[in-house]
């Protein structure tokens, strides 16, 4: 029980990140996969990369602002899931999609802009996939944070990727868009100087006004 | 249950079992997507640009009364009920390809009559050399046009001499029966050797103009969607393969083919152009 309490955000991250997947298996077998199933599957997957991206750009902010330390915790989970929907993203395009026919796969990745920065920030991912365990943290030693600094490229390059692939209604990609380039902006250290300050004027603002009521105060 | 509804489409339109050879309709009708797919899987921007959602949100749209007002440069203009057109013009079944410009493709057994007899009927005069089409417009039946990022209404064209020719059909039906709103009922463009969003639904006016009109999708992105919009494997598209396509129902992609299969009735429109430009 005290281990359920310790863990239930872990538990929580395992569970969520695992439920589009469950709910394509649970699709493919229940014929609801839409008429078109491999670009749905297509869609999923890389919506699915993309949710997972930004939770875990989020963990750091929501620790130096809010001082949540435990979704610290969460980072490398979701980083691993968010690499996980894409591999499946890129292998359903390559694989299903395409047939790993390379005649196809050249015109399709790289005469296709949202295809090609899509990809790169596939490749982005990966080296970070591959350290994430704690060895290559330990034989990289303060390069491991450098290179982890990949991220914010991929994130980056994912909201182009899907800027350009919508037709003509770009609210959504943008809207995602703008979550990210929040997050990416709390990574300025004057970003977070002045939120902070902010945070303590309005705090010392109120402490005044406390003050000012104090009866003690008015003698 | 496509040998069954083509029985029945030639019993009922002799014209359809004529016009089967020119086209090589005993070859497609093996190729037929089921109706499940025609009817669930529909780009129709008026209720929404979620293809999975168009055929609920379209349930309970009004067909009846519909009138379709045909005017501009002709001797006659005329508004055509929609029974009278039904009746006027003779349906005969059309087994065609259909390309999306996303890149999937179905093969579609419509009824429906060329375009050119009810030009014919109006008397294009002239000054005459575009048809402009126009979709209904009816925010309250067609949730999707309340977003204000499309210029509604719906508007599509095609040279004169393009909607002369006998392939491009006005639909009334697929699978031998009426059309489902989702499809564009009551009545809809056909032309099949353009990618789809040429061939526009629900249609309520019809314009024979001078200049080329400018349609929804050229306004809303120019670098990608041209006028003409014939399917083409040799024009890039900035996302989707144009020189390959997903039947739907089929695991392997196929080559797509130049005017969608349709080059020898077609291609000799187009004698002299770039289509590339002209794309």
């Amino acid at each position: 029980m005290t281990w359920l309490k310790r863990n239930w955000l872990l538990i929580l991250t395992h569970v969520g990140a695992l439920v589009p997947l469950a709910r394509l298996v649970w699709n493919f077998f229940h014929d609801q996969l839409t008429a078109n199933p491999i670009q749905y599957i297509t869609f999923q997957t890389g919506k699915s990369a993309l949710i997972l991206l930004i939770l875990a750009l989020a963990c750091t902010p929501l620790n130096t602002l809010f001082g949540l330390r435990q979704v610290i915790g969460l980072r490398k989970s979701l980083g691993l899931y968010c690499f996980m929907y894409a591999t499946l993203h890129f292998l359903t395009f390559v694989g299903l999609d395409y047939g790993f026919d390379p005649s196809l796969l050249k015109e399709a990745i790289f005469k296709k802009r949202y295809a090609l920065v899509g990809f790169a920030a596939f490749l982005a991912l990966l080296p970070l996939a591959i350290t994430s365990t704690r060895g290559w943290m330990r034989r990289l030693g303060r390069n491991w944070k450098r290179l982890h600094r990949l991220i914010y490229l991929a994130a980056l390059l994912a909201i182009v990727h899907f800027v350009w692939l919508v037709k003509s209604d770009i609210r959504e990609p943008l809207a995602y868009g703008a979550v990210v380039v929040v997050l990416l902006a709390l990574r300025f250290k004057a970003v977070r100087k002045a939120l902070v300050n902010l945070r303590e004027r309005f705090a010392t603002r109120r402490r005044g006004y406390d003050r000012v009521a104090v009866p003690e105060d008015l003698n | 249950m496509g040998s069954v509804t083509g029985l029945v489409g030639s019993a009922l339109f002799p014209q359809g079992l004529w016009a089967a050879d020119n086209y090589n309709y005993e070859e497609l009708r093996k190729e037929l997507t089921p109706l499940k797919a025609i009817a669930g899987y529909n780009n129709f921007y008026e209720f929404s640009t979620k293809k999975e959602e168009v055929a609920p949100l379209a349930q309970g749209f009004r067909t009846s009364p519909w009138s379709v007002k045909v005017g501009g440069h002709v001797s006659k203009p005329t508004t055509f009920d929609i029974d009278d057109i039904r009746k006027r013009f003779p349906q005969e079944e059309r087994i065609y390809r259909l390309r999306c410009v996303e890149g999937w493709s179905m093969v579609i057994p419509w009824m429906g009559f060329p375009l050119a007899s009810l030009l014919k009927l109006v008397e294009p005069t002239q000054k005459a050399k575009y048809v402009r089409f126009e979709t209904l417009q009816d925010w309250k039946q067609m949730p999707g046009q309340k977003s204000s990022w499309y210029a509604w209404p719906y508007v599509e064209g095609l040279r004169l001499d393009e909607a002369m020719n006998d392939l491009a059909i006005l639909a009334t039906g697929l699978y031998g029966n009426p059309l489902l709103p989702q499809n564009g009922a009551p009545i809809r463009l056909v032309v099949p050797w353009k990618y789809g969003f040429k061939s526009i639904k629900s249609i309520v006016k019809i314009d024979l103009v001078g200049s080329m009109p400018n349609s929804l999708w050229m306004q809303a992105a120019p670098n990608e969607y041209g006028f003409y919009a014939n399917v083409n494997p040799a024009v890039e598209h900035p996302r989707w393969s144009q020189s390959s396509e997903r039947r739907i129902g089929e695991f392997f992609r196929r080559k797509t083919l130049p005017f969608n299969g349709y080059a020898e009735h077609v291609a000799q429109l187009y004698a002299g152009m770039d289509l590339r430009r002209n794309f």
